[in-house]
């Protein structure tokens, strides 16, 4: 349960000495209770007060760090519009070691080919996990190492036999694999394990109450570095599940659920299965598996992800700078958009797409889209003039031509008459630019 | 040992919207169908009721739509008749109703007169028993006019009209009002504008559960986070019982994901995206699981195989 700051404030020492940066004890106790400070910040707070406190300074979700450059937790809100989502959803593939070689070199060089770009970004798959069903210890060992071999990204070891999952994690401790999963029957070996090799472990159980005595169990080995499994497998109750640990660990603090969850995929269709990882992207899984490796299924669950947990506040943004595409030269085209990433990337796909070299000019409209700007009054044709003359763009082209997008063709004349040049009103949709671009010069 | 949920109590819910009228209502439908009431965020059964499941109203052209061809095949020989076209999205795909869009008014291209567009209508409410959304082209001149004929010849139908907006919605609220039926209330983004328009129309004597809220959706990849948080705010405001907030909401996924270009070039354009197949199907069936997440009551969809998807989606989601 959270403290208030009251209560953190019986614990302080009550010098009011200001060395914390604020002037008084209470105060201090007041930003630790929203967690706008760190108790590190007051020399003089006992070994038994820090030991009480730590939990109310703690974040509501442990972070949580594994394999390569996975991060998973570390979330401070229910909802998107409170603030943001900081670690989007971390994505597995599942690899049996049941497959064959063959298959297994088939699944493993499936799994490179999940690197995507769009709109400027590039999208790639977090990591695999390998999981034991073939029953033989011998076999998960070696498909972890064929697999750890051929991807250099995250690994999830999952087996509930310690025997089987020491075998596989020993050789790979260094890569740092998270492993799973600790359940009532096994969680002392587990856990141990995990301890030992310093990596995280999956902590599962069947229900939300089954779930709080084992993590407390666990804890009580002295180790900390876990992600939670619920146990649904369906897409309702996982969603429940999801939301339950989620509205717990924020608004509670309850710590035996401030940690990252996972969430497996339950569906065996393909495409019905990118639905359901739908569901538990948008409401709360820290990590999702899946079992689909399919380029065409994973580039839509991955945009979905990108999208959701992209700053409210900040929409993505390229340099309001002349950008040129191709092998630019003195004829070339002339085209200005704006600087919102998704904007200025769908016009230059189009313009790459034409074959003719040319040169964009995003104008800064705070990334905005071309209507959104144009409503707001960021995309005005003083603005535009005075870009393109910053941009020298005058210097650089002999022609006095520039094409503005469809949307805002009634901004022609004035810019015309400001900049000197020739107003050319392009296609409203970006996709029309390649016909559009065949009737230039 | 039990671990205390937290567990939301909200103070109001969503309100009900019935769409269609039967012959004892005064229409021609044999059933209506009731959307909106959930007195929860989507889907989370162990706190309040999702009253009626989310509906797939599929979307039928006046005139044969420039969609993509992994589109049009799933059709066959349909698509140049609207009332054919209902039907099969009714009997073989399972669209709980049809819109009709009418973008054969739109001046700049077929301008059909607002008589052709109601025979259109009437063939569609001949062709099928489920409700109807009737939204007409882009102009919003045009519109006034075939909406406001539209709604006089269907009168008591009950239809769902579109669009009215902040500055344009007088004459079709005047015209649902006159005629029964309700309207759907479009703001681009905004949920103050939202909530604004729903009161210009309510004052103007249309109740409130004869509206419906479009809050105007972005794509899959095309800023659907925009309309993911508003909905999500708009949800929580009808909760929190903001009267003004609190109709059900209409998405057109359809539209949106559709004009993504992730929806429409081939692997041989773009070999790193995969197969267009499959990876069409999902930008729209991905924009509506999206869109559901965050509370929408109806999903205007095209792609029959993505609409197959977002219904078992629902089914699951719905299953206590
Ligand atoms: C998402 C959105 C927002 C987001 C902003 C997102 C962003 N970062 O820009 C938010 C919610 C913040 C917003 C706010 C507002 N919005 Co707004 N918004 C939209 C929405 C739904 C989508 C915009 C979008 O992202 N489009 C995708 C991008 C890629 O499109 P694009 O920039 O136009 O680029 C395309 C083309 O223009 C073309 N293109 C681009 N550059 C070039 C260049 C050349 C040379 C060529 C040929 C082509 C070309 O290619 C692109 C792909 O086809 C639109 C409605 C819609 N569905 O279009 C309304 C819309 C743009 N918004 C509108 C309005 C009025 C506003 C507000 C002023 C009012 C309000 N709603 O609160 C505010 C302004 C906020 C501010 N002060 O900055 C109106 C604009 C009306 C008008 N005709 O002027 C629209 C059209 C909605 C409407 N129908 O009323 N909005
Ligand atoms: S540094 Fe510690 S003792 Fe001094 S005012 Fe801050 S909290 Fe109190």
């Amino acid at each position: 349960m959270a403290l208030t700051g009251l209560e953190i404030y019986k614990q302080l020492p009550k010098k009011n000495c200001g060395e914390c940066g604020v002037p008084t004890c209470l105060a201090f106790a007041m930003a630790l209770a929203s967690g706008k400070a760190s108790l590190d910040t007051c020399p003089y707070v006992t070994a038994a007060a820090r030991e009480a406190l730590d939990s109310a300074s703690a974040p509501p979700i442990k972070a949580i760090k594994f394999g390569n450059e996975s991060v998973i937790g570390d979330e401070n809100v229910l909802f998107r519009h409170d603030k943001t989502f900081y670690h989007p959803t971390t994505l597995l593939i599942r690899v049996s070691d049941s497959l064959s070689d063959d298959e297994l070199s088939l699944k493993l060089q499936e799994i490179k080919g999940l690197e995507f770009d769009r709109v400027g970004l590039h999208y790639s798959i977090d990591g695999v996990a390998v999981v034991h069903e073939s029953g033989d210890a011998a076999r998960f060992e070696k498909v972890a190492g064929i697999v750890a071999a051929g991807t250099e990204k995250s690994l999830l070891l999952l087996s509930s036999d310690p025997v089987a999952l020491k075998a596989a994690l020993v050789p790979l401790a260094s890569r740092k694999p998270l492993i799973g999963e600790a359940t009532e029957a096994n969680y002392e070996a587990i856990v141990n394990l995990a301890k030992e090799n310093s990596v995280p472990v999956i902590i599962k159980a069947e229900g939300l109450d089954a779930l709080n005595d084992l993590v407390v169990k666990a804890q009580a080995l002295d180790y900390k570095e876990f992600v939670l499994d619920p146990g649904s497998r369906t897409p309702v109750e996982t969603l429940a599940n999801l939301t339950h640990l989620r509205r717990l660990a924020i608004k509670k603090k309850f710590r035996p659920f401030g940690y990252p969850v996972i969430a497996y995929t339950s569906q065996t269709e393909p495409l019905d299965e990118i639905m359901e990882g739908s569901v538990y992207v948008s409401k709360y899984a820290s990590a999702v598996v899946l079992n689909t490796s399919t380029k065409a299924h994973l580039l839509p669950l991955m945009t979905l992800r990108q999208n959701l947990y992209t700053d409210p506040q900040k929409p993505i943004q390229v340099e309001p700078i002349l950008h040129s595409v191709g092998d630019v030269n003195e004829n070339s085209p002339f085209y200005i958009t704006t600087n919102f990433s998704l904007t200025y990337y769908s016009v230059e796909g189009e313009v790459e797409t034409s074959k003719i070299p040319s040169y964009i000019l995003p104008i800064d409209t705070d990334g905005t889209s071309v209507l959104t700007a144009y409503a707001a009054g960021k995309f005005e044709p003083e603005k535009i003039a005075e870009a393109m003359v910053a941009c020298g763009i005058a210097d650089k082209v002999k022609h006095r031509n520039v094409i503005i997008p469809g949307y805002v063709a009634v901004i022609s004349g004035k810019l015309a008459e400001l900049s000197g040049f020739k107003v050319i009103v392009g296609p409203r949709e970006s996709s029309g630019i390649l016909s559009f671009s065949k009737t230039l010069s | 040992m039990s671990v205390a949920l937290v567990k939301e109590r909200y103070s109001s819910k969503v309100g009900e919207v019935v769409l269609g009228a039967t012959p004892e209502q005064g229409g021609t439908r044999t059933s209506t169908v009731t959307v909106g009431g959930d007195s929860t965020l989507p889907f989370l059964h162990f706190e309040g009721q999702m009253q009626n499941r989310p509906i797939i109203a599929m979307e039928v052209n006046d005139i044969v739509p420039e969609w993509n061809d992994t589109i049009k095949n799933q059709f066959g020989d349909v698509l140049n008749n609207p009332g054919a076209w209902a039907k099969k999205c009714v009997d073989e795909y399972g669209a709980d109703v049809i819109y009709l869009k009418l973008i054969g008014a739109d001046p700049e291209g077929e301008n059909r007169s607002p008589e052709d567009c109601t025979r259109v209508v009437k063939e569609v409410l001949a062709a099928v028993g489920v409700p109807l959304i009737v939204a007409g082209c882009d102009d919003d001149e045009k519109n006034n006019e075939v909406i406001a004929a539209i709604a006089e010849a269907t009168t008591g139908e009950n239809l769902l009209l579109g669009l009215a907006e902040q500055d344009n919605y007088k004459s079709i609220a005047a015209a649902a009002m006159v005629h029964k039926h309700t309207v759907i209330a479009r703001s681009p983004l905004d949920i103050n504008i939202c909530k604004q328009l729903n009161i210009l129309i309510n004052e103007m004597g249309l109740p409130l559960n004869k509206i419906v809220i479009d809050p105007m959706i972005g794509g899959l990849g095309f800023g659907i986070e925009y309309a993911y948080s508003i909905m999500e705010r708009a949800r929580l405001g009808a909760l929190a019982n903001d009267k003004m907030l609190s109709m059900p909401m209409i998405c057109t996924v359809g539209y949106e994901s559709n004009r993504c270009k992730e929806a429409n070039v081939s692997a041989d354009e773009f070999p790193g995206w995969g197969d267009l197949q499959d990876r069409g199907v999902l930008w729209e069936a991905l924009t509506a699981s999206a869109m559901l997440q965050v509370g929408a009551s109806i999903l205007v969809m095209r792609n029959p195989a993505a609409v197959r998807l977002v219904q078992k989606n629902i089914a699951d989601l719905m299953n206590k």
